[in-house]
C-alpha cells in the first residue's frame, strides 16, 4: 500500500478494515480495507456485479455488513465504528458530516419540493428555524453548482438530468460535509454535460476540502477526479494505487483487460 | 341487570354501574364490551403518560363509516361514565347530523345525560373545533382524528416514521412550512397545523383550525385524540405545553376576521361564512354554536351581517337584517 504514503496525515477520516457483505452465498464484496484521509478523493471502479455498490453502502452506513469493521474520525469522539455507534448518532451523522449523491436524482431528491426546499432540507434538520437564512442559503448554493436562482422555487422533476445532480450536490453540501460519496454521478447524462458537472464537482472538492468516495465505472471519471484509485472484480479489490499509476501501468490482467477497454474517439 | 348482555370478563362486582336500567336493552354500558373499554383506557394511560405519542390500540368496528367519528367515540367510549355529562360538536355546531347522531347513540347506550351547553358538560368529543368557551380541569376534550400522524404527507412509510419520531427528526416538518412561504409569502396551512407537544413529541392536532392551537396550550381540560380507521390514540394532559410550529422570521399567526358574528357580535370567536342569497349576500357568524347562543341570551347582538359589505361591492341590496330572527 505505497500509495498511501503521498497522502499520510496524522489520521484517516474513515478506516475499513477486513469488510465482507454477503447475500445469502453470495459474496458482495470480500476483505476490503482501506483509509480515507481528509480531502482525499478516493475511485472505486469494475464492472457491474463486481460489489463497487455493496461496498458503498456498507462503507456509507446504509447497509450492515456482514463482517470487518468501518471507523470514521468524529469531530468529538475519534475513530467510532459506525455500526457500533447509536442509530440516532449515525442518522445525525449521515445528514450533517456526510453527503451521499446518488445515481439516480430521484433517490436523493424530495421531488415534489421545490428546489429551495431540497437545499434547506438539512439545514432545518438541524434546527435552523430562520427563513430569511435557509433561503439565502439556498440562493448562495444554487450559485455555487452554477444552476439558475430564478429556478429556486421549481420542482426538481422540471428540471434537466444534470440540473438534478447539481441540485442534488447542493442539498448535500449545505451543512459542508467532511466526506461525501457518490454512486456514479454522471451515467445516464451526455458528454458535455458530463464535463461541465465533474469540472464543478473537481472544484468543489478542491476549493472546500471535501473527502469523497467515487464509485464509478467511467475511467474518464476517475482519471479526472480521483488521487486513488483501487480496481474490483468479483467482490474482491484485484489492484489499488494511485490513479495515474493504476491507469498508465495496470499490473493485473483484469486492470489490463478494464483500460484497453476504453473506446478511442 | 336483565336488560343487560353479560359480558363473560365482567364482574359484577367491579362493574355494577354498567347495569345501569337506563341503558338500552341489549348494549352494554356505552356499548363496548368491558375487555376493550380497558384496553382503550390503558391506550390513554399511555398516551397520556408520554404526550403526544401516538399509541397504537385495537381499534373496533363501530355502528357507523370511518371518518365519521369511530375513533372519538371509541374514546368516549372508554372514559365516560353513567354520571357524566356528553356534549358532541361536529365543525363548533351541537345541531349537526354526525353530533345529534353521537349524541343519541350514548344516551341509548350508556344512559348519560347529553347537553349542548359547554360548561355543563364533563365529556366534550368534538370534530374540527374547540368550544370557545375555556374549559375547565373537570372536563375531557375527545377528538375525533382521520390522519393521526403529521409526518404523513412527506414520509410514507410508517417505520419510517415512526423512527423519525423516535430520534425527534422532526426538520422536515419545516420543509412543508418552507414551501408555504416561498409559494405564497406565508404559512398558509390553516387547519391540522402541526406542533409540538411538551417540547418533544410533533402531533397532528386533527384538523381543527389553526385558530384553536392557542387554545390547546396548557388547557386545563384532559385533551384525547382517537382515530379509528389508524388504530391510534394520543392525548395532552392537562397544563400541557403546546407550541405550533414556525420559523423565527415568520411566526404563528391565527386567522382574523374584519366583521364580529352577525348574530351575536362576538368578536372573538372562530366565524363560519354563511352565503344568504344569489346576489353575493353573506354573512359571518360563530361556529361554536352553543357560544354563540350563550351570548344572545346574555343580551348581546350582531348587525345582522355586515350592512356596509353590499355597498363597499355595489350589490343592489334588498335583503333585510335578518341575523336576530332567532
Amino acid at each position: 500500500m505505497n500509495a498511501e504514503a503521498p497522502f499520510s496525515r496524522p489520521s484517516p477520516l474513515l478506516q475499513v478494515r477486513g469488510l465482507t457483505h454477503r447475500y445469502g452465498p453470495h459474496i458482495g464484496c470480500r476483505d476490503v480495507g482501506f483509509d480515507l484521509y481528509p480531502g482525499e478523493v478516493l475511485g472505486i471502479v469494475g464492472e457491474s456485479g463486481s460489489g463497487k455498490t455493496t461496498l458503498l453502502k456498507c462503507i456509507s452506513g446504509q447497509m450492515e455488513p456482514s463482517e470487518g469493521s468501518v471507523e470514521y474520525q468524529t469531530r468529538d469522539a475519534g475513530l467510532i465504528d459506525l455500526f457500533r455507534m447509536s442509530e440516532a448518532r449515525r442518522r445525525l451523522l449521515m445528514r450533517t458530516d456526510w453527503g451521499i449523491v446518488y445515481q439516480n436524482a430521484r433517490d436523493g431528491l424530495r421531488m415534489r419540493v421545490s428546489a429551495g426546499a431540497n437545499v434547506g432540507e438539512r439545514l432545518m434538520a438541524i434546527g435552523d428555524r430562520n427563513y430569511g437564512h435557509i433561503r439565502s442559503e439556498a440562493v448562495d448554493w444554487l450559485e455555487r453548482v452554477e444552476m439558475d436562482v430564478g429556478r429556486i422555487d421549481d420542482m426538481p422533476h422540471t428540471f434537466s438530468g444534470g440540473m438534478q445532480q447539481r441540485l442534488q450536490i447542493a442539498r448535500n453540501l449545505v451543512t459542508k460535509p467532511r466526506l461525501v460519496f457518490m454512486d456514479e454521478p454522471t451515467s445516464g447524462l451526455d458528454v458535455s454535460v458530463q464535463a461541465r458537472l465533474l469540472d464543478l464537482i473537481r472544484g468543489l472538492v478542491r476549493t472546500l476540502g471535501i473527502a469523497c468516495v467515487i464509485v464509478t465505472h467511467d475511467l474518464g471519471v476517475v482519471r479526472l477526479l480521483s488521487h486513488r484509485l483501487m480496481v474490483m472484480k468479483g467482490g474482491s479489490v484485484v489492484e489499488s494505487g494511485l490513479t495515474d499509476q493504476v491507469l498508465d501501468d495496470p499490473q493485473h490482467p483484469y486492470t489490463q483487460l478494464l483500460v484497453s477497454s476504453i473506446l478511442p474517439v | 341487570m336483565a336488560d343487560v348482555i353479560d359480558h363473560p370478563n365482567r364482574t359484577a362486582g367491579s362493574d355494577g354501574r354498567a347495569t345501569d336500567a337506563r341503558t338500552a336493552t341489549g348494549y352494554n354500558f356505552a356499548y363496548l364490551d368491558e375487555q376493550t373499554k380497558r384496553m382503550i383506557r390503558r391506550a390513554i394511560l399511555k398516551g397520556v403518560a408520554v404526550p403526544g405519542y401516538q399509541v397504537p390500540f385495537g381499534s373496533r368496528e363501530m355502528p357507523l363509516p370511518y371518518g365519521w367519528g369511530t375513533g372519538g367515540i371509541q374514546v368516549t367510549a372508554a372514559v365516560i361514565g353513567p354520571d357524566d355529562t356528553l356534549k358532541v360538536i361536529d365543525q363548533g355546531a351541537d345541531d349537526t347530523t354526525n353530533a345529534v347522531n353521537i349524541r343519541s347513540f350514548f344516551a341509548k347506550t350508556a344512559g348519560v345525560a347529553t347537553t349542548e351547553r359547554t360548561p355543563e358538560a364533563s365529556v366534550i368529543q368534538t370534530r374540527h373545533r374547540i368550544p370557545e368557551t375555556p374549559l375547565t380541569e373537570e372536563q375531557i376534550l375527545v377528538y375525533q382524528v382521520p390522519i393521526p400522524e403529521p409526518l404523513r404527507w412527506l414520509e410514507p412509510r410508517e417505520a419510517e416514521t415512526r423512527k423519525m419520531h423516535a430520534l425527534e427528526e422532526y426538520g422536515a416538518m419545516h420543509v412543508s412550512l418552507y414551501e408555504d412561504i416561498a409559494k405564497f409569502g406565508r404559512i398558509t396551512k390553516s387547519y391540522n397545523y402541526p406542533v409540538r407537544v411538551n417540547g418533544r413529541y410533533v402531533m397532528s392536532p386533527s384538523p381543527i383550525p389553526k385558530f384553536d392551537n392557542p387554545k390547546m396550550d396548557r388547557m386545563p381540560a384532559l385533551q384525547l385524540f382517537g382515530a379509528g380507521r389508524e388504530k391510534r390514540i394520543y392525548a395532552v394532559p392537562p397544563y400541557a405545553e403546546v407550541k405550533s410550529l414556525d420559523f423565527e422570521d415568520h411566526p404563528f399567526t391565527i386567522e382574523s376576521w374584519e366583521q364580529c358574528c352577525a348574530l351575536c357580535g362576538a368578536e372573538d370567536s372562530y366565524l363560519d361564512e354563511v352565503v344568504t342569497d344569489d346576489k353575493g349576500g353573506k354573512m359571518y357568524v360563530c361556529s361554536d354554536s352553543d357560544y354563540c347562543e350563550q351570548r344572545r341570551a346574555a343580551g348581546h347582538r350582531g348587525d345582522g351581517g355586515d350592512p356596509s359589505y353590499a355597498a363597499r361591492h355595489e350589490i343592489p341590496t334588498d335583503r333585510t337584517a335578518d341575523g336576530d330572527a332567532s
